[in-house]
Parts: C-alpha cells; structure tokens; sequence
C-alpha cells in the first residue's frame, strides 16, 4: 500500500460582497483546500492503481474538515461543492480519478448526507495549471443560483512526479444569482437531482 | 468604513516536505487581500488622501485576518510583506497611496511589534493578474532565512475600477534554509535591520 505523502496543503476562503449589484447581507463564501501529494505511479504505466484510492481516504476526511474548519465549522451552512485533480506530467488522467471517491465521500460524511453527485474536473499539468473545478448544490444538482466555479492552482505544484487533489465548498449561491431555474427553497430532496 | 469591498480572500499556504524532507514545523504562509472600489479611476486626481486613508484601514482588517487564519496571535508572526494591484483604469500611485503613507501602522499594531520596513511591491494589470508579495524578517530586514516571496492572484480582479490589496505574514521563514547570512538568533532589533 503505497502511503500518501503531503507537500503541501492550501487553503482559500473568499467573502463575495458584491458584483457590482446590491451588498449581500451576508457575504457568499466559497472556500477551496489544495493537497499536493506525491503520485505514487508517477513514471510508468501502473495496471492496479486501486491500492491508493483507500489510501487517500484519511487525507480526504482531513481535507474536508479543513476546509469546513475555514469557512466557518457549521455543515449546516454549506450548500455547494465541488471537486477536482490536477496530475503532474509524469502521470496520467486516470490518476485523478481515484480521487472521486474518497474526496467525494469525504465531503458528505463531513456535511451529513448531502444527496446530490459531487461535480469534478481533472487535467494534467505542470506547476501553477490553474483548474476551473464547478460547483453544484450538495442536495439537488439542478438548482441553477448554486452552479458556480471556483478557480484553484498554485504557482509551484504539481511537480512531475505529484498531483493536486482539490475540494471547495460554499455557503450560498451565486451573490447576484437570477437567472431562473429550480430555487433551492424547490428542492424535493429525493433523488440528489431537483 | 472608507473602502468600498467587494471582496476578501484569505489564503494559507503549508509546506510540510521538501525534496522529501520533512519540514518541522511546517512553514506556514497566509495572505489576506482585499478587492476595492478605486475612488480616482478613470481621471487624475491630485490629492490621494481619500486612498490613504483606506489603507490605513486595510492594514488592520487584512492583518487581523491573515493572523487569524494562521491561528497564532499576532506577536508570534515572523515576516511579513504587503503589495497591490490597480486596474487598468487606475494608476500606480495609487497603490502606492494605500501602501507606503498609513497601511503599515495599523498593520504592526496587529502584530504588537515589527521594527522592519514591510516590503512591497505593486503593479498595473488586469484580472487575474498574479502579485508577488515580497516577505522579510518584521524586527530585522537582514535576515536571510525570511527573504521569501507568496504568490496571490484573484481571478476575477483588479476590474478596471478597482484595487487589489493584500498584506502577507509568516509563522517563520523559507523551508530548510542554509544560505547563511544573519541568523534570527543573532538579531540585535535596534534599527530594524539587524
């Protein structure tokens, strides 16, 4: 079992005021955690790569409690989430999958059931690739005000040899958000889609 | 408040390895910044107090929450740096009204000490431009270890009327640093420089 090795963790919490339209009583946040982690199958093609999806268990519960620890602590308060991989050019897309799972089920333990798919994006690249990761209400993916995109990278990672495991949240949708759609107060809550 | 926010973003950076070797205790960086309304975009404006005063007012609100984010009070802060962006509309003096008059004050009230000129730099760009916040030692602008550099960028800032600011501090300095120079164990704190 190939153990995971953290360089570096990131974390970003941005208060949204305004955009230009009316002040928000309260401030949409949307906070973001980064890992940089050594890519265990970096250099040559791996057949079995899924040892290192249980490994990355833990870090996710850890990340997720990062991230809720900066935007606040209160679950309650999270209403969007999103996730998301950038792999190091000496590995491969597939890499980033394995990060579905645990980064996914990290979030809904930590929220409390959220019912609705965690939306993703994944690239390979080399230090600072920014990644656009889309976010989506954690219990109806349709509602329209809470699709958003929080835009993450760091200047010095991914290495070759590393990979940048993401997940972001937000406490509310979009500051200025009418343009219609399914309103979060519609949700039916059954299915993790409306 | 004089300045007009229409966003805040506080980021925290952790190295815990390096070339795979442990970094203890892990070298922590934080930026808070602030996203402001330019109030003398699109015209010369003579007299810049109006931007001195608002930094004045960022020095204590970005520096309160870069501390905080890094979870230690104030005096246990090693370096620190500030820098902004203007938007296209603006001009450099500008930034340099908010940095260099009135920021800095407030900002080492937040960190009860800091002997040392706050390094800075400051740029003209558009919307996610990157600034580099240049860091040194707060009691003595010689030590070596602290000469850093933290890296922020807002994706959707500076907007053409507006200003980007951002203060950074420091739990200590770069990882593994051995090239020499004055030690923090050797600094005298008599004139901020050594």
């Amino acid at each position: 079992m190939p153990e995971v090795k953290v360089r570096k963790f990131l974390v970003s919490v941005e208060d949204v005021f305004h955009e230009g339209g009316p002040v928000a009583d309260t401030p949409q946040r949307r906070g973001a955690v980064l890992a940089v982690i050594e890519n265990p199958y970096a250099g040559k093609y791996h057949d079995n790569i899924l040892p290192f999806m249980d490994d990355l268990k833990p870090l996710g519960l850890h990340m997720a409690q990062k991230l809720l620890a900066a935007l606040g602590g209160d679950p309650k308060s999270i209403e969007g989430y999103g996730k998301g991989a950038i792999v190091g050019g000496a590995g491969e897309l597939e890499h980033a999958a394995l990060w579905h799972a645990p980064g996914g089920y990290a979030m809904r333990d930590v929220l409390g059931g959220a019912k609705a798919i965690v939306p993703s994006t994944k690239k390979v690249g080399g230090p600072g690739t920014r990644l656009d990761v889309p976010v989506t209400h954690v219990d109806a993916s349709y509602v329209r005000s809470h699709f958003d995109t929080i835009e993450v990278g760091l200047s010095d990672a991914p290495k070759a040899n590393e990979m940048v495991v993401v997940l972001v949240m937000t406490t509310g949708p979009r500051v200025h958000a009418r343009a219609g759609g399914l309103a979060a107060k519609d949700i039916k809550g059954e299915d993790g889609l409306r | 408040m004089k300045a007009k926010i229409r966003k805040l973003l506080t980021i925290v950076d952790e190295t815990l390895t390096e070339q795979g070797r442990e970094v203890s205790p892990p070298a922590r960086r934080a930026a808070a910044v602030a996203v402001i309304a330019n109030p003398f975009a699109g015209a010369y404006q003579e007299d810049l107090t109006e931007l001195i005063d608002i930094g004045e007012e960022l020095g204590g609100l970005l520096a309160e929450r870069a501390v905080a984010a890094l979870g230690i009070s104030g005096d246990k802060v090693e370096s620190y740096g500030k820098a902004a962006a203007v938007g296209e509309n603006g001009e450099l003096e500008h930034a340099a009204a908010i940095l260099h008059p009135k920021l800095g004050a407030p900002f080492r009230k937040v960190l009860g000490k800091g002997a040392a000129l706050i390094p800075s730099s400051k740029k003209r760009g558009g919307m996610g431009v990157v600034l580099d916040i240049p860091l040194g030692h707060k009691d003595a602008a010689f030590v070596r270890s602290h000469f850093d550099g933290m890296e922020v960028r807002v994706t959707d800032a500076p907007r053409a009327n507006e200003i980007v600011v951002a203060v950074a501090v420091t739990t200590g300095g770069r990882p593994l640093p051995r090239v020499g120079g004055l030690k923090v164990s050797e600094i005298k704190g008599e004139d901020g420089l050594r």
